[in-house]
């Protein structure tokens, strides 16, 4: 499988921008030349120059300083809300799908419902509760995440575990974790690794969206979202600080899609190549 | 669908009221002088001083009658609020989706005609683009654009400040005029995800065999793509125009944001902000409750649409 994502250009490419991504979300303080949180009202909305690569913010602050420890606010929420929604859906979708019966129709059920609500509004409803920080913003996406993988894992093991091998290994006395586990789950996680992979474009996005809104990371703290939230009160005044807060968006989500496609079809054997 | 439906309104009740803390405790704390006495009667009156079943059962009596209780803030009927803000969503969202399908299928058939073509690489780069690029920026980049530097096209609201004055054709014009760049917006994102779905379903037809049949005897190409195939690539698309309501609900909250449209999902927005726990528990009960309406038309049409289904086993 390796072998066939790497023939697949534009896996590779997506790959390659997310690794150089968290390598920017890593090392943030040592490419950032400013501290993200340093105000300087002298400066404030300067262009880009070679002082300010991308310009100052309308606080004076360096915007490509922010953008850079902004990185690493969204890579984190993108992949510990995905992960939470991982867990959840290849739990409850394993249950479901192994013990079938009520077990069953009670989770997916479930799932159907919580499918019914449009996901922003739910999210905007719990945050309404219990306030928006970036802890919060995490736990929320991921919960609200989880219902496709649910199903796919489900699918894939109503059809594996009819399979000669998971009778032979019943009948050898293996208890049912251990056949969920070892023999149904990794046989079945490519579908859902594709999902998480455009599930963390998602969570990115709506983290962007949040704070945009005013609803997400809350400022100081740098996330792309934000910093175009306080671009839209110098709309027409400066166009950097709105310009590269949704490229550097629109690259990390694209890079993940491009990766996901790639994964698709690397996995979907009918895929001519 | 009964078991969808109780479903809905018992998680839309659990998110408000299962966190800690009670809806009137923001009332008291925006007014420091109410004393513990005020507050006992305020959760009185809101019935927060029962039994959180009772207060659940008492909500969903209301609710089979419409009754969504009164908001917080303005101590109007959440439906009436409701009401006057659902009908510019709505109008919005129809209005992007009809642009929407008179582009995306053109656009997805030409490129699963000639595929692999110069115009099919270049719509699949635009595709790509339009997934990733966050809504709110594409409205950010047109407001700043065709708002304030052309200053050709009104950034905010549906409607002039002297609406009232306008005759009827004048009316319609200057709400025209301001529903531009948000439905823009919305049809940028959705012209993306619609043409290649079209795509994906035509490609998918072409291979058929009676397609090749229909070559076969010697139809004219044209005949071919727009009678034999094109009726049934669209069959899935009903599905995706059911089950796009959702995301469409969502992104209602963004751009009527940013282009201060009194719609639903800006009134969810400000109700989150002003924690009006009554106008978001039925925002959350309608908007899942229009998911599943949509859903349903979705499926009695396609079910119109091929007869395989009407006829089926």
């Amino acid at each position: 499988m390796m072998k066939q994502i790497f023939r697949n250009n534009q896996a590779v490419f997506g790959a390659g921008i997310i690794l150089l991504l968290i390598l920017v979300a890593v090392f943030a303080p040592k490419i950032a030349k400013y501290d993200p949180a340093f105000i300087n009202i002298q400066s404030a909305l300067l262009g880009p120059s070679l002082e300010h690569p991308l310009g100052t913010d309308s606080l004076g602050r360096d915007l490509f300083s922010r953008m850079i420890y902004a990185s690493r606010i969204a890579l984190l929420i993108g992949f510990i809300a995905m992960g939470l929604a991982l867990g959840v859906g290849v739990i409850f979708g394993s249950l479901a799908g192994y013990f079938g019966g009520k077990t069953d129709s009670i989770i997916m059920r479930f799932a159907d419902i919580m499918l019914c609500f449009p996901r922003f509004f739910l999210i905007l409803a719990v945050i309404a509760v219990v306030g928006p920080n970036i802890f919060n913003v995490m736990v929320i996406i991921g919960l609200t995440g989880w219902m496709g993988m649910a199903r796919l894992i489900r699918a894939e093991i109503l059809s594996l575990k009819t399979r000669d091998y998971v009778s032979a290994s019943r009948a050898l006395g293996a208890s049912h974790f251990f056949i969920i586990t070892k023999h149904l789950i990794p046989n079945g996680i490519g579908p859902v690794l594709v999902s998480f992979v455009f599930g963390v474009a998602g969570a990115i996005l709506t983290e962007a969206a949040l704070s945009f809104l005013g609803l997400g990371v809350q400022p100081p703290n740098p996330s792309w979202g934000n910093i175009l939230m306080e671009g839209k009160a110098v709309l027409g005044v400066g166009w950097w600080v709105i310009i590269f807060p949704g490229l550097a968006i629109l690259i990390t989500v694209l890079a993940f899609n491009l990766l996901g496609e790639g994964l698709r079809d690397a996995l979907n054997p009918r895929v001519e190549r | 669908m009964i078991p969808i439906l109780i479903g809905i309104t018992i998680i839309s009740f659990a998110v408000i009221h299962l966190a800690p803390g009670k809806p009137t405790d923001l009332m008291v704390q925006l007014k420091p002088n109410v004393d513990l006495e005020a507050r006992e009667k305020l959760n009185q009156i809101y019935g927060l001083d029962k039994p959180i079943y009772v207060q659940y059962f008492n909500w969903i009596k209301k609710l089979a009658r419409l009754d969504f209780g009164r908001s917080f803030i303005d101590n109007r009927p959440v439906m009436e609020k409701i009401s006057e803000r659902l009908p510019v969503t709505i109008l919005i969202n129809v209005l992007a989706m009809a642009i929407i399908f008179l582009f995306s299928i053109p656009i997805g058939v030409k490129s699963a005609v000639r595929r692999g073509s110069v115009f099919d690489k270049t719509t699949t780069i635009f595709v790509f683009m339009g997934f990733a690029a966050p809504s709110f920026w594409i409205g950010l980049l047109l407001m700043s654009f065709f708002g304030v530097r052309l200053g050709i096209l009104p950034v905010s609201g549906i409607a002039s400040l002297d609406f009232e004055n306008f005759t009827l054709i004048h009316k319609v014009l200057d709400v025209m005029r301001h529903l531009v760049l948000p439905v823009s917006v919305i049809s940028i994102g959705g012209l993306a995800g619609i043409s290649r779905y079209m795509r994906q379903s035509m490609l998918g037809v072409i291979s058929q065999d009676y397609v090749r049949t229909a070559r076969a005897k010697g139809l004219p190409e044209k005949t071919v793509i727009y009678k034999h195939a094109l009726g049934n690539a669209l069959l899935p698309i009903i599905t995706i125009l059911g089950l796009s309501v959702p995301s469409l609900i969502s992104g209602s909250v963004i751009i009527e944001t940013i282009f201060s449209i009194p719609g639903m999902g800006r009134l969810m927005f400000e109700s989150v902000f002003t924690r009006d726990y009554n106008v978001i528990m039925a925002g959350l009960v309608v908007s899942a409750f229009l998911t599943l309406f949509g859903n349903l038309i979705a499926d009695i049409a396609y079910a119109y649409a091929d007869p395989r289904i009407r006829y089926g086993k």
